[in-house]
């Protein structure tokens, strides 16, 4: 078995662990975490497109989460619009904030470009904590309803939420896929790696970094629309920078810059704060360190160290057969001598 | 006219804190070329260490300050040697997410250490004086003077000694710095030595005056940034200036606009400068 029909055999298993998951543990405060995992798995994706393939570390992702939560809120709390309606408009107005905003942040580089996203996040928090008469302010905002009917389908029960949710990040994983291994996908790498060098070959580095900064807010934006509905209140916490932090420690854990990292990282910090419960406000206390270290000694997180040694094992293994097949080479020429001696 | 006066004195106040902060800020971007996102943590830790020397081993204020420079100088210190050291080749966005990686350490210790709740320190300078027609409480004079002192004796010390001409060496260019024989480790532990010394030093003189909480030191960070953005990274007297234009326009603008968006302030200011000048108010071209 090829490595590739190897790798497809693992996605497909784990896919149906996902499917069936719910059957083997009928723990629903279980499949209540692994929903919001897979709600902030979303919007690590985002970030990581932005962040990890292209190099522009956007701290105002948890603006955006905050932004898409909001408008699916007041979109179906306060406009009474179908839900499925406020979900696709709550992922549009995103964007459009996003494009605006990538517009002008995106003219900084590196340090600018963090600082200034940062200072942009805040501001959405505080407009968000201070604009009352919207948002509800600290009070935030109660009664969002559950996803509306599909004919025969209904969103009610937490078991039908998981499977959206995980529909929802099926579909973000695909397309995911297919842009990073699609011609743009190599553009925006070719971005990170040096902006100058990529603007000698012709590629127009704002558009590709614009249409990267906006599809990294739509899922952001899908993200906190998802997590409004499931969790049906939202208060201005959601926009803060904590929240940044944290889907930076998932995105960092699980490896920036590779698809399987969002996944993996999450999984991992979510069950690990599982078990670590008691520590609660004090997490940061191991996750703060964690997150130093990994980006001292793996800056490619678990699975960038996993895919090294992989091919380091690879490596040595091609290696040693080259060796053998070199060896016999040798042996057969020997023998060849020999004939040509005795002949 | 006595409201504007008033609020004029508070901007040159709450001015003063920010340049200090923004200074150490400033300074470790100069050598380093890192936005130090754990400045904040400092600050916050400075005024969490004065103000438990005060209430638990009952010292003066004054030497309560300096045990909470010294702590926090070499916390600065051991960040470097630990974190920053081993990212010198690192890309830069490595270096943002470590330093963010300590802030949360920071902040979570700070609350494991002292709790969450916010606490007020007490000050000796409590009481209230009359300056031109004015009434301020000393300890608001005591924080205007003691900031120009230490941004004088700071000048000083970069202008008139080798030391700090060799930190000076080293902001305008780290490889000739080598070149010529300066020790370029030392000099970068001695640069977040005296950076982790101004927060503790700008905390422990605003604590009196503000809460001690472990997120005090989020809303400062966000607005050093915003003053060494304004002033130019890595320029001193950048930091100085931009310390006070900020400190001015908030508090004329909570009088004069609206208190609930007083924060808001600074990072709109941001917003626009970046807008329209990417690389900073004062940046060099190409650089």
């Amino acid at each position: 078995m090829g490595p590739l029909q190897k790798k497809h055999l693992i996605i497909t298993g784990l896919i149906i662990l996902a499917g069936i998951f719910p059957f083997i543990n009928q723990n629903d405060y279980w499949l209540h975490i692994l929903t919001l995992s897979f709600i902030w798995m979303i919007a690590v994706y985002g970030l990581n497109l932005l962040a990890g393939y292209t190099g522009y570390l956007s701290l105002a992702h948890a603006g955006f989460f905050a932004i898409g939560a909001y408008s699916l809120g007041l979109l179906t709390v306060k406009a009474g619009i179908n839900y499925w309606a406020a979900l696709v408009l709550s992922c549009v107005i995103t964007s459009v904030i996003g494009f605006l905003i990538g517009l002008i942040s995106l003219r900084t580089r590196e340090h600018f470009f963090a600082i200034y996203t940062l200072c942009v996040g805040y501001v959405i928090y505080l407009v968000i904590d201070k604009w009352d008469s919207l948002t509800g302010g600290v009070r935030g905002l109660i009664g969002i309803p559950a996803p509306s009917n599909i004919g025969p389908l209904s969103f009610e029960s937490t078991l039908s939420q998981y499977y959206l949710v995980l529909f929802f990040l099926l579909a973000t994983i695909f397309v995911m896929y297919r842009i990073v291994h699609s011609l743009s996908g190599r553009t925006f790498i070719a971005i990170r790696n040096s902006e100058e060098l990529a603007g000698t070959i012709g590629i127009s580095t704002m558009k590709n970094k614009l249409v990267v900064f906006v599809l990294s807010t739509f899922f952001a934006g899908l993200a906190g629309a998802l997590y409004a509905s499931f969790i049906r209140f939202i208060g201005p916490d959601i926009g803060y920078t904590t929240v940044i932090f944290d889907l930076l420690t998932y995105l960092l854990v699980g490896g920036i810059g590779t698809l399987a990292g969002p996944v993996v990282g999450t999984m991992l910090i979510v069950s690990v704060s599982q078990s670590l419960q008691f520590l609660q406000d004090y997490r940061m206390l191991i996750f703060g360190p964690l997150l130093t270290l990994i980006i001292i000694f793996y800056p490619r997180g678990i699975v960038g160290f996993f895919s090294d040694w992989y091919r380091k094992r690879q490596s040595t293994k091609l290696q040693s057969q080259k060796k053998k097949q070199v060896k016999s080479n040798m042996d057969d020429e020997d023998l060849h001598e020999d004939r040509v001696k005795e002949g | 006219m006595e409201i504007l006066t008033q609020q004029l004195f508070n901007g040159l106040t709450i001015g003063s804190v920010y340049s200090l902060v923004a200074l150490g800020l400033t300074l470790v971007y100069g050598i380093l070329h890192i936005p130090n996102f754990a400045h904040g943590a400092l600050y916050m830790l400075g005024a969490y260490v004065t103000l438990t020397s005060m209430l638990l081993w009952d010292f003066n204020y004054w030497l309560a300050i300096s045990i909470s420079i010294i702590v926090v100088g070499l916390l600065g210190v051991l960040m470097e040697r630990l974190v920053f050291n081993p990212l010198k080749n690192a890309p830069p966005i490595h270096d943002k997410i470590a330093a963010i990686g300590i802030l949360l350490f920071l902040e979570a210790f700070a609350q494991l250490m002292w709790g969450a709740d916010y606490r007020s320190m007490s000050t000796p300078y409590g009481e209230v004086v009359n300056i031109f027609g004015t009434t301020v409480t000393m300890q608001r004079v005591l924080i205007n003077v003691g900031a120009v002192i230490v941004m004088i004796t700071l000048y000083l010390f970069l202008k008139k000694t080798i030391v700090g001409s060799t930190i000076i060496a080293m902001a305008q260019n780290r490889k000739g710095a080598h070149l010529v024989g300066i020790n370029t480790n030392k000099v970068a532990m001695l640069t977040f030595l005296i950076s982790g010394a101004l927060a503790a030093i700008a905390a422990s003189l605003s604590a009196p005056i503000n809460l001690v909480f472990p997120g005090m030191g989020h809303l400062v960070i966000l607005k050093a940034f915003v003053i060494i953005i304004l002033g130019g990274m890595g320029s001193i007297p950048g930091a100085i200036v931009g310390g006070y234009i900020l400190g001015f326009s908030e508090s004329l603008g909570a009088t004069y606009i609206s208190n609930d968006y007083k924060d808001i302030i600074a990072f709109v200011l941001l917003i626009i400068i970046l807008s329209f000048k990417p690389q900073g108010l004062f940046s060099k071209e190409g650089v």
